[in-house]
């Protein structure tokens, strides 16, 4: 069992379900119509990729269970068992993807670092020795894509509108700029990945210069990294998400839905 | 043209299942009938995103949450199609809006009452879109073309929610004991309420006879509400559920199910405003508008800004 790739795995899916999680507390709130729409799809888009992940870490999981004679199917890892059974100190997502909505300019904020990191980072999974994490990353980066543009968008139009919005998109910067740093700092697992990370990093702040310039927006150079989420530690926010998430499963232990 | 000319070359239209188009003459009457009810329409599918959006987070799979997030994400677009067609009549989007944020308009009263359980999503799907899609395949003829043409596209996803939503009550009916309880305790508490939404009784409604006349609508209400009924009445069977109505049987000569009678005293209640969650929905509309606001100024700032530069450029 290759349990670096597992755990790689499942820190991709963890970490697109918990963003996905937070994007849908919107659902039926946004600020106008067309735009509410538009942020539950991209939730729905995470959600996708993250069954995809799950999907692949509990076939992962079972491999020597299924080649073994114990086929007992409630020994068996599902998409469900992994996103709804384990706790916050197996949950391996980004530290960023877990901080609360707060409001518009720190929802697209948010997204829009997550976004241009996932870009330039499923680009480099497309070429990733395993061929099942590059087959879903292949597929993501369309949709991808899709959520750097709209997120830009918004950062521009947030960054340079009224005197209200560039206030409100300066308290985001400053609320985020310390769970970017995580992005490029390796957890064991990802070791063996091979993703240049230092590449990443210099793609994902030219890229976040460039639309902050078009903002009018600050980029934050004097940042603290703050860590763990990778391997397990988190911020207190993941603890609340988790309980509501796997209440109904924790609930009803066993019972299908 | 005389005015009496144009009613009569209207009524021609209607009679002969001719759609009235925004550019056609219309009487006043019938442009208000329909920018009244397509709003009120619009206003429900958005109101009605907050009663399932309130298990998105806790839906208990993902399979599940995928699905109810596409579901309640659809409600939005129902709404932008209905809100487009009632623009087409003269009326805008933030002018309906303001209607419906100060209580001035309605919207369907069902999305007033809470959803408890996890079993309410299924509930929900099966007896409210299911009580909704009969109206709306009605509607799918209704006279004013641009409504009825919404309809047809609206009524293709709502049909797929309302088998989703069996579905969902399906497997619950098969589970544990616990999830059979909460599958017939959904049951009960919405089977009331998704028989109300067909509005008051023929006798006691005011708008039917000229809708009906003019096309707008189709059938009478009692005549949907039975017709509701007697589908029901046969699926529950497959769901080994029972519907909490003790007088509810098939009648051979009529050739319906009788049923007993709605507690038309709630149903005022709701209408009036006291319905369980009537302050609720209307708040949190009203928030989402507020919280909006400087959202909304900013992506306004920002195209005008924009088009500025652009015009100082080519200048």
């Amino acid at each position: 069992m290759n349990q670096n790739l597992i755990d790689y795995t499942l820190h991709l899916a963890d970490t697109t379900l918990i963003l996905a999680q937070r994007n849908s507390e919107w659902c039926g709130h946004g600020p106008i119509l067309e735009q509410d729409i538009a942020i539950t799809n991209i939730s729905l888009d995470l959600i996708g990729q993250s069954r995809n992940f799950y999907q692949y870490a509990a076939a992962l999981i079972n491999l020597p269970i299924t080649i073994g004679t114990a086929n007992n199917p409630a020994d068996l890892a599902t998409e469900d068992s992994l996103a709804y059974l384990r706790t916050e100190r197996e949950f391996k997502n980004l530290l960023l993807v877990e901080q609360p909505n707060v409001d518009w300019g720190q929802t697209i904020l948010r997204q829009f670092y997550f976004s241009v990191y996932q870009l330039y980072l499923f680009q480099q999974l497309q070429n990733c020795k395993d061929e099942q994490l590059a087959a879903i990353a292949t597929k993501a980066l369309k949709e991808i894509t899709y959520h750097v543009r709209w997120s830009s968008e918004w950062v521009i139009r947030l960054g340079d509108g009224t005197a209200e919005s560039h206030q409100r998109m300066l308290a985001a910067i400053e609320e985020l700029k310390n769970y970017t740093g995580e992005f490029f700092i390796a957890a064991g697992y990802e070791t063996p990945m091979g993703i240049d990370f230092a590449l990443l990093k210099q793609q994902w702040e030219e890229k976040t210069k460039a639309v902050f310039e078009e903002a009018t927006l600050p980029y934050p150079e004097k940042t603290f990294n703050q860590s763990g989420g990778k391997t397990g530690t988190h911020t207190e926010h993941l603890g609340y998400i988790l309980a509501e998430m796997q209440y109904l499963q924790r609930t009803y232990p066993g019972a299908e839905w | 043209m005389q005015l009496q000319d144009l009613e009569k070359i209207f009524q021609d239209k209607i009679d002969k299942e001719i759609k009235i188009e925004p550019k056609d003459w219309m009487p006043d009457a019938y442009r208000k009938t329909n920018i009244r009810q397509i709003s009120q329409h619009a206003h429900s599918e958005v109101v009605g995103m907050l009663p399932e959006g309130n298990w998105i987070s806790r839906a208990p799979s993902l399979k599940r949450k995928a699905i109810l997030i596409a579901k309640v994400q659809d409600e939005a677009g129902h709404g932008l199609y209905l809100y487009s067609s009632a623009e087409t009549l003269g009326t805008s989007r933030d002018e309906m809006l303001e209607q419906l944020l100060s209580g001035k308009a309605k919207y369907s009263s069902i999305f007033n009452y809470p959803t408890l359980t996890w079993a309410d999503m299924g509930a929900v799907g099966w007896l409210v879109d299911g009580a909704a899609i009969l109206n709306q395949v009605m509607l799918c003829r209704t006279s004013y073309g641009p409504y009825a043409r919404a309809m047809v596209r609206i009524c293709k996803e709502e049909s797929f929610h309302q088998r989703q939503g069996f579905e969902t009550l399906l497997v619950l009916s098969k589970g544990t004991d616990e999830q059979k309880a909460m599958c017939q305790d959904a049951i009960n508490r919405w089977w009331w309420p998704s028989l109300m939404m067909f509005g008051p009784r023929d006798s006691e409604s005011t708008n039917s006879d000229q809708s009906v006349k003019w096309k707008i609508k189709r059938k009478t209400n009692d005549e949907l509400r039975q017709q509701f009924i007697d589908m029901i009445a046969e699926q529950v069977k497959v769901l080994g559920m029972t519907l909490p109505d003790d007088k509810l049987k098939w009648n051979e000569e009529r050739k319906h199910y009788d049923f007993g009678e709605i507690d038309w005293d709630e149903f005022w209640a709701v209408v009036k405003g006291n319905g369980p969650c009537n302050k609720q929905r209307l708040d949190a509309r009203k928030k989402a508008h507020a919280d909006g606001a400087w959202v909304r100024e900013a992506a306004l700032a920002h195209a005008a800004k924009k088009k500025n530069r652009q015009l100082q450029k080519v200048a």
